[in-house]
C-alpha cells in the first residue's frame, strides 16, 4: 500500500509516494525525483558513491530506509554547489581535474565537505583518516587529497 | 553541394527525452557546443569511410564537429582529438565539439581499444581534418579570386596573406553544408579504420593547439552532478527497471521459477527465455525487492570450478588447448650449458574481476522496428552488432549509444547489459533499463585469465643474459572476445545455448631487452565451465599485460640479484635507445637509489612490529621463494604491511 511522504531535499520540499518505508533513500532521490546523483555503486555501504548529507551528517544513502529521514533535511551533490556558485571542494576539484571516470565523486566530495565542516585545515591524516571507507576504483586518490587541500586552503 | 538536412529523427527524439526530465548526453563537449552540434549537423550525415562529412561537419558559425568512433573512459581522449582536428583546421580547441561512440553518427573506428585512441584514432582524424582544411583554401580561392597558395588561415578565417582586408570564415564557406568529398580508405573497420590523405598536414614545429593542455570536457558536469551524465542516469518514459538474477551456484540452472512469489511487489513481473531469468517493474526498487524475493528451485550440479587453494595446480596440469611459440631468437637450449649461472622462478595470477566502481547498466527502446540502446560499453559498434545478432534484427535497425559507464576497464560487464537491456526492451515493447547490484559485477563479469608463469633464464661471467625462456600457461584471453559482437560472448546468449566461439590466445612479454637467445610462448587450457561461466574469460585493461609484466619484471629483479647488480643498471645492460631512455627517466622520477636487491631495505623501515611481518614474508621470498614462486596477494600484503620495499 503506497503511502505519501514528504522529503526537503536540496532546498525544494517533495512528497513522494512510497510502496516500502524500507525502501533506500537512494532511490527516492534517483527513481522518485530524479536526481542524476548520488550513484549506485554497491548498495551495501562500502563504497560512498551514494553519499548525501542527512542533516548535514554524510550518509550513505543505499543503506538508510527512509523511515529514518522523515523530516531530515537532505543535501545532494547537485544541493552542494553549482558551476556558478561553486563549493570550494567542487572548484578544487575542476581545478586539479580529480576525476578518470568520476562515478565516484559524489562520495567523496560529499564526505570531504562534511570533514572540512567539521575541520577545516584537516592534516593529511585527517583527510585520509576521515575519507577511509570510500572507493575509487580509477586510483585517483592523491589528486583527491590535493583538491581537499585546495579547497581548505580556499575557505 | 547538398544542404545538410537537420537530425529531425535525432532531435525528436532528444525533444521527447528532454521534457521527461533528462537530456541524452552523446556528446562529450560543452553544452553550448553540442547543442550547435545538433542544431547544424545531420543525421542522416553519411556514414561511409569515403566521405569526409563521415569525420567532421563545419557549423553556420565557423566550428566544426568531429565524429569519433571512438569512446573515453575519462582519460580525456575527446580532449586529445579535438585538438588535433583543431590544429590541421587553425580553429581553437575550443570551437571543437566532438561526438563520441553513437552508431548513428560515427564510424566503427573500433571503440576504446588497446590505447589506439590518439594513437591511430587520431591519425585518421588529423588526415580528415587535413583534407577539410585544403577543401576550405580552395573554396576560399574561388571566393576571393586569388590563388589558394596566397591564402593563410587564422581562427578559422581564410585571408590572402598580403591583403589581410580580403577575408572569409569557415562558416561562411560552407557553414552547415555536406562537403561531398570523396576520401581512400584502407576498407577495413575497427580500430585499423584508416584513410589516405593528400592533403599537406601541418609540421609539429608550427603546432600551437597540440602541446597544450586544455581540461577535460566532463569533469564540470560530473563535479556538479549534472543531468544525464552516466548511462545510469538516462531515462525515458514509460521505462522499466530490470534485475537479472545469475544462479547462486556456477553452472546451475532453473528447474522451476515461482513468479507467484513475488506477488504482492507491485507491478513486478518475471521475464524468462531459455536459461535467462530477469524480473522487471516501473519502479527500481520493486525491481531490486523482486529479484531478492523471487523463489527459484535451482539444480545442483558438481562443483564446476577446482578448489580455489589448487588453482594454479589445476592450471599447471590442465591439457593444453593451444601452444604458440610468439618470439623466438637463437637457440636457449644451445646457449643455457653455456651460462656460469641458471636462474629459473614460477609466478601466479589469479582471476581478476575488472569490479568497475558500479555495475554495468544499458538502457534500450523499441520503437517504430528500431532498437535504441544507451551503453556504456567501451565498444558502441560491436554491442549495435550483438544486439542486432540476438534480436535477429538487420544492424542498420540498431542504434547503440555509449554513454560514460560506471567505470571502464577493459571487457567488464558493459556488454552483458546492453545485450540483455535489448532483449527484454523487445520481449515486452517497452523501454527497460538494466542495472546490476554489486554482485553481479564482481561476480558475473567477464574475468581476466588466471595464469601461471615460468621463466628461466642463464648469465654469463659479465652478468649479462645469455638465455632467456619465458612461457605463460592459462585460461585464454578471448574465451569471449574482447567485445559482445555476437551474442555467443554475452551470458544471456550463452544462457539461451547459442553454439559457443572461444579463441585461444594470450600473449608474452612486451619488453625490449637485448638478450641473443630466447623463446617467449603461451598455452591456454579449456576453461573450468564452458558456458556461462562467471570465470568466463576475457581481457581487463591492457589484455594479460598485468600478469604477464608482474612475473616477467619480477623475473629480471630476481636476475639482477643474482648478477649482484642493481636492477636499474641491470636493466640498462640489455636496453638501448627509446627504452633505455624511458628506464632512466622512471628512475629519476622516482629517485631511485641505487643499489643490490639483497641490501635493499636494510635500515630503512623505522615500523618494528610490521617490518618483522615484512621481514618473514621476504625470508620466504628469498630463500624458499625464488624458485618456488611469488604471488601478486603476497608481494601486495608485504608493501601494505610497513611500505619498506
Amino acid at each position: 500500500m503506497a503511502t505519501q511522504m514528504r522529503l526537503t531535499v536540496d532546498g525544494k520540499s517533495h512528497v513522494i509516494s512510497v510502496d516500502d518505508p524500507d525502501m533506500p533513500l537512494l532511490y527516492a532521490l534517483r527513481d522518485e525525483l530524479g536526481l542524476s546523483n548520488p550513484h549506485f555503486g554497491c548498495g551495501l555501504a562500502q563504497c560512498g558513491a551514494c553519499t548525501v548529507h542527512v542533516n548535514g551528517e554524510a550518509t550513505r544513502s543505499c543503506v538508510t530506509p527512509l523511515s529514518a529521514v522523515k523530516g531530515a533535511t537532505i543535501v545532494t551533490l547537485a544541493g552542494l554547489g553549482t558551476a556558478e556558485h561553486p563549493h570550494p571542494l567542487q572548484a578544487a576539484y575542476v581545478e586539479e581535474q580529480v576525476p578518470q571516470c568520476g562515478y565516484c565523486v559524489n562520495g567523496w566530495i560529499m564526505t570531504a565537505a562534511a570533514l572540512l565542516k567539521s575541520n577545516p585545515h584537516p592534516s593529511d591524516a585527517d583527510i585520509r583518516k576521515g575519507l577511509s571507507g570510500l572507493k575509487c576504483r580509477c586510483g585517483t586518490h592523491m589528486a583527491i587529497i590535493r583538491a581537499v587541500k585546495r579547497a581548505a586552503s580556499m575557505a | 553541394m547538398t544542404h545538410l538536412d537537420l537530425l529531425r529523427t535525432d532531435l525528436t527524439r532528444r525533444g521527447v527525452l528532454k521534457s521527461a526530465g533528462a537530456l541524452v548526453v552523446s556528446f562529450s563537449a560543452p553544452a553550448a557546443l553540442a547543442q550547435a552540434a545538433t542544431a547544424a549537423v545531420a543525421a542522416p550525415k553519411p556514414l561511409d569511410p569515403t566521405q569526409l562529412d563521415s569525420y567532421l561537419a563545419i557549423h553556420r558559425d565557423g566550428s566544426a564537429t568531429v565524429f569519433f568512433g571512438k569512446i573515453d573512459g575519462g582519460q580525456g581522449t575527446d580532449v586529445g582529438i579535438a585538438q588535433i582536428v583543431a590544429e590541421e583546421l587553425d580553429l581553437p580547441a575550443d570551437r571543437v565539439a566532438v561526438i563520441l561512440g553513437d552508431t548513428a553518427l560515427t564510424l566503427n573506428q573500433g571503440g576504446a581499444s588497446g590505447s589506439f585512441g590518439i594513437n591511430w584514432g587520431g591519425r585518421t582524424m588529423r588526415k580528415a581534418a587535413a583534407e577539410a582544411r585544403q577543401f576550405l583554401l580552395q573554396l576560399a580561392a574561388k571566393r576571393l579570386k586569388v590563388p589558394a597558395e596566397t591564402l593563410t588561415v587564422a581562427n578559422g578565417v581564410v585571408s590572402v596573406a598580403d591583403a589581410p582586408g580580403k577575408k572569409i570564415g569557415y562558416g561562411q564557406l560552407i557553414g552547415g553544408k555536406f562537403f561531398n568529398v570523396p576520401l581512400k580508405w584502407n576498407g577495413k573497420y575497427g580500430i585499423v579504420l584508416d584513410i589516405d590523405s593528400t592533403a599537406p598536414l601541418k609540421k609539429p614545429a608550427d603546432y600551437k593547439v597540440v602541446g597544450t593542455s586544455p581540461k577535460r570536457r566532463d569533469v564540470k558536469a560530473k563535479v556538479f552532478a549534472q543531468a544525464a551524465t552516466y548511462v545510469t542516469d538516462i531515462r525515458v518514459p514509460g521505462m522499466l527497471h530490470a534485475r537479472v538474477i545469475r544462479p547462486p551456484v556456477a553452472g546451475a540452472t532453473a528447474n522451476s521459477v515461482d513468479a507467484s512469489s513475488i506477488d504482492g511487489i507491485p507491478g513486478a513481473r518475471v521475464v524468462q527465455k531459455g536459461g535467462y531469468i530477469a524480473v522487471v517493474a516501473e519502479k527500481e526498487w520493486n525491481a531490486i525487492r523482486a529479484a531478492q524475493r523471487l523463489k527459484i528451485d535451482w539444480s545442483q550440479p558438481a562443483p564446476a570450478f577446482a578448489d580455489p587453494a589448487k588453482l594454479y595446480d589445476h592450471i599447471r596440469k590442465a591439457p593444453v588447448r593451444k601452444r604458440v611459440v610468439e618470439k623466438q631468437k637463437g637457440s636457449v637450449d644451445d646457449a643455457m650449458p653455456g651460462a656460469v649461472q641458471v636462474v629459473t622462478a614460477d609466478y601466479a595470477w589469479p582471476f581478476q574481476s575488472h569490479a568497475s566502481m558500479g555495475s554495468a547498466c544499458a538502457l534500450a527502446e523499441m520503437k517504430d522496428g528500431k532498437m535504441t540502446v544507451w551503453t556504456g560499453t567501451q565498444k558502441p559498434h560491436y554491442a549495435q552488432q550483438g544486439v542486432a545478432a540476438l534480436l535477429d534484427i538487420p544492424v542498420e535497425r540498431v542504434h547503440a549509444i555509449w554513454v560514460t559507464g560506471p567505470g571502464s576497464y577493459g571487457r567488464n560487464d558493459a556488454g552483458d547489459a546492453a545485450l540483455e537491456a535489448a532483449f527484454l526492451a523487445h520481449e515486452l515493447g517497452k523501454p527497460v533499463r538494466v542495472q546490476g547490484m554489486r554482485a553481479e559485477g564482481i561476480a558475473w563479469d567477464p574475468k581476466a585469465p588466471a595464469s601461471v608463469h615460468h621463466a628461466r633464464a642463464g648469465l654469463d661471467a659479465s652478468g649479462k643474459i645469455v638465455a632467456y625462456q619465458f612461457e605463460s600457461k592459462g585460461f585464454s584471453r578471448l574465451e569471449i572476445e574482447s567485445n559482445e559482437s555476437h551474442p555467443a560472448y554475452s551470458l544471456i546468449g550463452q544462457q539461451w545455448g547459442l553454439p559457443l566461439k572461444p579463441i585461444d590466445s594470450f600473449g608474452t612479454p612486451d619488453e625490449a631487452y637485448d638478450i641473443p637467445n630466447r623463446l617467449m610462448a603461451w598455452e591456454t587450457i579449456a576453461p573450468m565451465l564452458d558456458r556461462a561461466s562467471p570465470l568466463r574469460t576475457s581481457h581487463q585493461r591492457d589484455p594479460v599485460g598485468p600478469q604477464i609484466h608482474f612475473a616477467s619484471e619480477s623475473f629480471i629483479d630476481e636476475l639482477a640479484l643474482a648478477a649482484k647488480a642493481d636492477p636499474v643498471a641491470f636493466r640498462l645492460r640489455h636496453l638501448s635507445g627509446r627504452d633505455a631512455a624511458a628506464v632512466k627517466a622512471a628512475a629519476e622520477k622516482f629517485g631511485w637509489e641505487t643499489r643490490v636487491s639483497r641490501r635493499r631495505q636494510q635500515g630503512r623501515c623505522r615500523d618494528r612490529p610490521r617490518h618483522r611481518l615484512c621481514q618473514a614474508a621476504r625470508h620466504h621470498r628469498r630463500g624458499r621463494g625464488r624458485g618456488r614462486g611469488r604471488s601478486p596477494q603476497r608481494q601486495g600484503a608485504r608493501q601494505a604491511l610497513c611500505g619498506c620495499a
